[in-house]
């Protein structure tokens, strides 16, 4: 049920976001969604892409730094609570979150929340367990 | 000389015969070769009789290995000062060839060769490889820079005598450099550590690991490098990563070399003569003692050196080495007295800030210092590049490894620096010598 997330490390300097898209534009790779953290100095974006695979690879050949990461992938109803709920199911087991960030797509009604979780295993039992919906690489692209 | 050649089941080379000269011989050699020497640099280069006369030293008085402490020093300056040719001991027409070392400041540095000097340099070299085992049979890849700089035609010349096959290939265009490698079977590279760390890397990119190349020996020099650095080659690579030691003013590479011990460069002393002095006052220093390196060429024909300051910071290893040879060692080099750095009156080596990155990160990544002022005062910035096993996608964990390499840096150099992560490849990767520092300190 985890989902591949690619993290490059990005210098904050001018250009240097622009041309990892432009990359990935070339090979026709569409990115369903991202993440951008910075500091001052630097950042790291992630991306979450159907052919993660193919993507690294380019990325990399153009010399990019780049870690696959394993997120947990999320669905909730797109309404006030809706974070909220899954939220609190989390503090009550004590599951840490590194990061989150949130998206929504074609469905209007859902929201798509994507966590790295330090123990995302138990995470994802326990969401189920919960009933809340875990979803795969299958159902996201 | 064969009697006194260790034939090791055939394993080294037979020029290798003066690395395994009993003591007693190789001295005596030294001193024959010293007293020819100082008489034909005595009676054809003017400013080194002025020097001796200033001393009141004639040639006749060298009567021992030690009176070389009786006779004058020279210096890079000395070689700028008499340029063109004013340190050549032949007439032209005796010389056969000329190298230069990049003068960064002013006129280059000019040096000369007879057709017996480049025989000479032919063999230290064919020693040096064959000190690293390598024979006929090998496929030597060079990637020294072939032209003035000694390094590409002072190993080609070695490796082509040595009987192995030659692959002149000079420095830059990495990603040829990789395909011959994978193409023609080398066995051994010749290069800058750091750019064959360059190689490598970029070997990755394209997906080819040097480790399953049959290439097992690295012939690394004209640069500074740390055992940490060897440690990360050999890991990474699966090659035996060898240092060899050479400059110019005494033939090019092929003074010093290590052997399969890896433990301290043994030099060709029956060709240069060796001595560590105290850099400030010029004092002899005996072996195991740390000092400047000083090195006298006892064969030379076309440019011979007295007693040739090098700047480079080692020792004599007093032991003798597990391999067998008699030839002293020295220690490897790891700074120069102009290596040096003065930060708000702190004497700063770069080989400092290896250390604690080292310490900080594992394995050695590639950095750079960079000196500027700000209100009179220095401000040094350590620029790093992340690497696949440093880099997190979490900003705590990058922040902490920033700060861990600033505290580590501190506790090293009692200094604050500013530390900053930069992407891969942004550090310029030199295919001479590293450019380790940049110092705009003079530009404000």
């Amino acid at each position: 049920m985890k989902i591949q997330q690619l993290s490059i490390f990005l210098e904050n300097k001018p250009g240097h976001l622009s041309s990892i898209c432009q990359e990935l534009a070339k090979a026709n790779l569409n990115i369903l969604t991202l993440s951008l953290a910075d500091t001052q100095q630097f950042g790291i974006l992630r991306l979450i892409l159907r052919d993660w695979e193919k993507a690294k690879q380019i990325l990399q050949t153009a010399g990019f730094l780049v870690n696959v990461t394993e997120v947990v992938a999320l669905e909730v109803e797109d309404q006030p609570g809706g974070l909220a709920r899954v939220l609190e199911v989390l503090e009550t087991a004590n599951i840490n979150i590194e990061y989150m960030y949130a998206f929504t797509f074609r469905r209007g009604d859902k929201a798509n929340l994507v966590f790295r979780f330090s123990a995302p295993d138990a995470a994802i039992a326990l969401l189920q367990e919960k009933g809340i919906n875990v979803i795969g690489a299958v159902e996201l692209f | 000389m064969s009697e006194y050649w260790h034939d090791y089941n055939g394993a080294f080379h037979p020029v290798s015969a003066p690395d395994y000269l009993p003591v007693k011989q190789l001295q005596a050699l030294q001193l024959q070769r010293l007293q020819a020497m100082v008489q034909q640099a005595y009676h054809n280069v003017p400013l080194v009789r002025q020097r001796m006369q200033e001393r009141g030293v004639t040639p006749e008085d060298i009567k021992s290995l030690s009176d070389l402490s009786r006779l004058p020093f020279t210096t890079k300056t000395d070689l700028r000062d008499t340029y063109p040719k004013g340190l050549f001991a032949t007439p032209l027409k005796d010389i056969v060839r000329l190298h230069a070392s990049s003068g960064t400041t002013g006129k280059p540095i000019v040096v000369a060769y007879t057709q017996e000097d480049v025989q000479v340099w032919a063999s230290v070299m064919v020693r040096t490889f064959a000190a690293h085992g390598l024979k006929r049979g090998d496929v030597i890849q060079n990637a020294y820079g072939y032209g003035l700089f000694t390094g590409g035609l002072g190993a080609h010349y070695g490796a082509e005598a040595l009987g192995a096959t030659v692959i002149p290939i000079s420095g830059g265009n990495t990603d040829r450099q990789i395909m011959i490698m994978k193409d023609f079977d080398v066995t051994a590279i010749c290069c800058t550590p750091s750019y064959f760390l360059h190689i490598n890397e970029r070997a990755k990119e394209l997906g080819i690991h040097l480790t399953d190349l049959p290439i097992r020996v690295g012939v690394f020099g004209a640069e500074p490098w740390s055992e940490a650095m060897r440690q990360r080659i050999q890991a990474d690579s699966n090659i035996k990563a060898f240092d060899i030691y050479g400059l110019s003013e005494i033939i090019g590479p092929g003074v010093a070399s290590e052997c399969v011990e890896q433990a301290g460069l043994h030099i060709f002393e029956d060709h240069f003569y060796p001595e560590i002095i105290n850099p400030q006052t010029g004092e002899v220093l005996p072996d195991g003692e740390e000092g400047e390196l000083v090195l006298t060429t006892l064969s030379k024909k076309a440019m011979p050196m007295l007693r040739y300051r090098t700047r480079d910071i080692t020792s004599i290893i007093p032991e003798p080495c597990a391999c067998g040879r008699t030839i002293r060692r020295v220690q490897r080099i790891k700074r120069r007295t102009d290596d040096m750095l003065i930060i708000r009156g702190i004497n700063v080596f770069p080989s400092q800030i290896e250390s604690a990155l080292l310490s900080a990160e594992g394995t050695l990544p590639h950095y750079q210092i960079i000196l500027t002022r700000d209100k009179g005062l220095d401000q040094m910035e350590v620029q790093v590049e992340v690497t696949p096993e440093t880099f997190s996608d979490q900003i705590r964990k990058l922040e902490e490894l920033r700060q861990k390499i600033a505290s580590e840096v501190h506790t090293t150099l009692g200094l604050q620096v500013r530390v900053t992560l930069v992407e891969p490849h942004t550090i310029q990767r030199s295919e001479g010598k590293a450019k380790r520092v940049i110092d705009k300190r003079g530009e404000l």
